[in-house]
């Protein structure tokens, strides 16, 4: 026990600890909810990425407040950089905010699950299979959920390709309108920086049963992080064709494509 | 005729701790007849009981004798017990000759006991699966096909014959004193087996919730499908830990690695066909059953595990 202590003190300030206990996130005896979510756990996850939040990827977050106190909301972002650390970086912004912090729960790829250690380490901070039925239930729930209407299209895409939205799956929409939840739109910069890939080698992906196989330096570059959170943007839920879905998802999309623009223009230097 | 004739029961599985829970909770109420594949138990003077199997024609005469207005099946070879077809013989073909039985008698009210397994164990599944969800667990392995075959049996009867208001249990882990399943044994182990890097969440119900619950479905007479679980959760190495259980992690990558161990070990309690249920979640949702039935579990998990920390040597 001595060494989990010494662990404890030096990662988790008293502070943080406090403040996660705040956050009444409802949860089962023993802190775990249906989706694997751990309390503890999770401060620990916050405790080691508020390090990375401040200080190698020294992020800005403008308009975190916008997401409202509580019920559901879908926080919508542009997914980039092979690693998905721009869903841990909204996750931090909005767990740590002075106001009304919530827990974020991020939909993460199918993959992850059959990945020992990582799979449950990522469950037990609050990551949640992308799966339609998890996100409505999670919805119905009153929770907070990172959505990456990309998926691996983005996450994956080559750094001559950066910052161009590629397609937007619609099943967020069609859960936000039925479930009432509001959209968040996030413009993430600097992520794309941070493993810049060259080229894909699809083969390799296959073979080791990844989404995708990156031609990228071995390390995780310091890339300045800027998050620009939108207006929530709110979908009535009548019966409407599948067309008219897609046109409200390219709304969505439209607001992330300004929020970059003004992230990019922020932006001062890469590092 | 008689305006104060007691209730006749037939209860399957009466050589099972659970079946003598619900046993207990009904004997002041109703007339029982208790039946069982093994053995033969003995529940008192007031309570006949039966070893007899199904499929034999000597069972019929039960029905005859007894004029049953309800069955509560819970009579299962688990899948640790006997060869696959043997326990296909009893679970599917002596559940189907309950059926029709319980038709040609002129049954009102049936209570199966299923299981959370026919659900599966896949790396996709989502948590608080619904009763609706498909069951994957055929697919999965041929020794949980009785599970979900003896699922489809009483399906059909479900919706073929009304009048018999059948409902269908699906438990998570069912734990406690006297319960002798595959999680049982591992929690009230010193040592249990673990897949190394993975610790799925699970659920787990108290015995003596699980008689209640099997005790207020069977007073309402409500046809369906039912998942039958608490809302807690914890994580299987956290729970092996409550219960003062070592963990010995089996290696889980690749995974032809952790089969071809367990299946040389052949642990009965870590059978390789279950393994994936140590891997990955099933988390189901109980909520249909409890807002139905009016169901609340009274004992929490830390009473649960307290129970095997405290019992690790059992006299």
């Amino acid at each position: 026990m001595g060494l989990a202590s010494f662990l404890k003190s030096r990662l988790i300030p008293a502070e943080l600890d406090s403040h996660v206990d705040r956050i009444r996130k409802p949860i089962g005896t023993l802190g775990y909810d249906p989706w694997g979510y751990n309390n503890e756990v999770m401060k620990y996850g916050l405790g080691l990425t508020r390090q990375l939040y401040e200080k190698y990827f020294r992020v800005e977050a403008t308009g975190v407040e916008k997401i409202p106190a509580e019920g559901p909301v879908l926080i919508v972002a542009n997914h980039s950089g092979q690693l998905p650390m721009d869903g841990l970086l909204i996750g931090y912004a909005l767990a740590t905010r002075e106001e009304n912090p919530r827990i974020p729960r991020a939909m993460i790829e199918r993959f992850f699950p059959t990945v020992p250690y990582l799979g449950n380490l990522l469950n037990e901070c609050g990551a949640v299979l992308g799966d339609p039925t998890n996100c409505a239930k999670m919805l119905a729930n009153g929770e907070a959920v990172i959505v990456f209407p990309e998926g691996i299209r983005g996450s994956g895409k080559l750094y001559k390709d950066r910052y161009q939205l590629k397609r937007f799956g619609n099943g967020f929409m069609h859960l936000a309108m039925k479930y009432k939840a509001p959209i968040v739109p996030v413009g993430v910069v600097g992520c794309e920086e941070t493993i810049p890939a060259i080229a894909n080698i699809k083969p390799l992906a296959n073979l080791l049963g990844v989404p995708y196989a990156p031609v990228a330096l071995p390390v995780v570059l310091p890339a300045k992080v800027h998050l620009n959170f939108g207006d929530p943007m709110m979908f009535d839920d009548l019966e409407i064709p599948e067309e008219q879905v897609t046109e409200r998802v390219e709304q969505v999309k439209a607001a992330i494509s300004e929020l970059i623009d003004t992230g990019l223009s922020e932006r001062k230097r890469l590092f | 005729m008689d305006e104060q004739r007691r209730p006749h029961i037939l209860v399957t599985g009466a050589a099972g701790a659970l079946a003598q829970q619900v046993i207990d909770r009904l004997r002041e109420t109703c007339d029982l007849v208790a039946v069982d594949f093994r053995d033969q138990v003995y529940l008192g003077d007031d309570i006949p009981s039966y070893c007899i199997d199904f499929n034999k024609r000597s069972f019929e005469d039960l029905f005859r004798r007894y004029k049953f207005d309800g069955v509560i099946h819970l009579g299962r070879i688990m899948s640790s017990q006997l060869t696959r077809m043997r326990r296909y013989n009893a679970n599917v073909l002596g559940t189907q000759k309950l059926l029709d039985l319980s038709h040609k008698y002129g049954i009102k009210r049936i209570v199966v006991l299923s299981t959370f397994h026919v659900y599966g164990a896949v790396a996709y599944n989502p948590a608080l699966i619904d009763e609706e969800a498909p069951l994957k667990s055929a697919g999965l392995s041929a020794d949980l096909i009785d599970s979900v075959e003896l699922e489809n049996l009483a399906n059909i009867y479900l919706w073929r014959y009304p009048d018999l208001n059948i409902s269908i249990l699906r438990p998570c882990n069912i734990v406690g004193p006297g319960v002798r399943n595959s999680i049982s044994t591992l929690l009230g182990m010193e040592r249990a087996p673990v897949l190394a890097g993975f610790s799925p969440i699970m659920q787990f119900i108290h015995i003596d919730d699980m008689a209640d619950a099997i005790v207020l479905a069977y007073n309402k007479p409500k046809r369906g499908v039912f998942n039958v679980a608490p809302e807690d959760w914890v994580a299987y190495q956290h729970a092996l830990k409550l219960c003062g259980c070592k963990p010995i992690p089996i290696p889980s990558i690749p995974p032809v690695l952790p089969k071809m161990i367990l299946g040389t070990l052949k642990l009965r309690s870590f059978p390789s066909y279950l393994m994936a249920f140590f891997k990955y979640p099933v988390v189901i949702d109980g909520r249909a059953f409890a807002r139905e039935f009016e169901f609340t579990p009274r004992r929490p998990l830390k009473e649960i595990f307290r129970f095997y920390r405290e019992n690790k040597k059992p006299v």
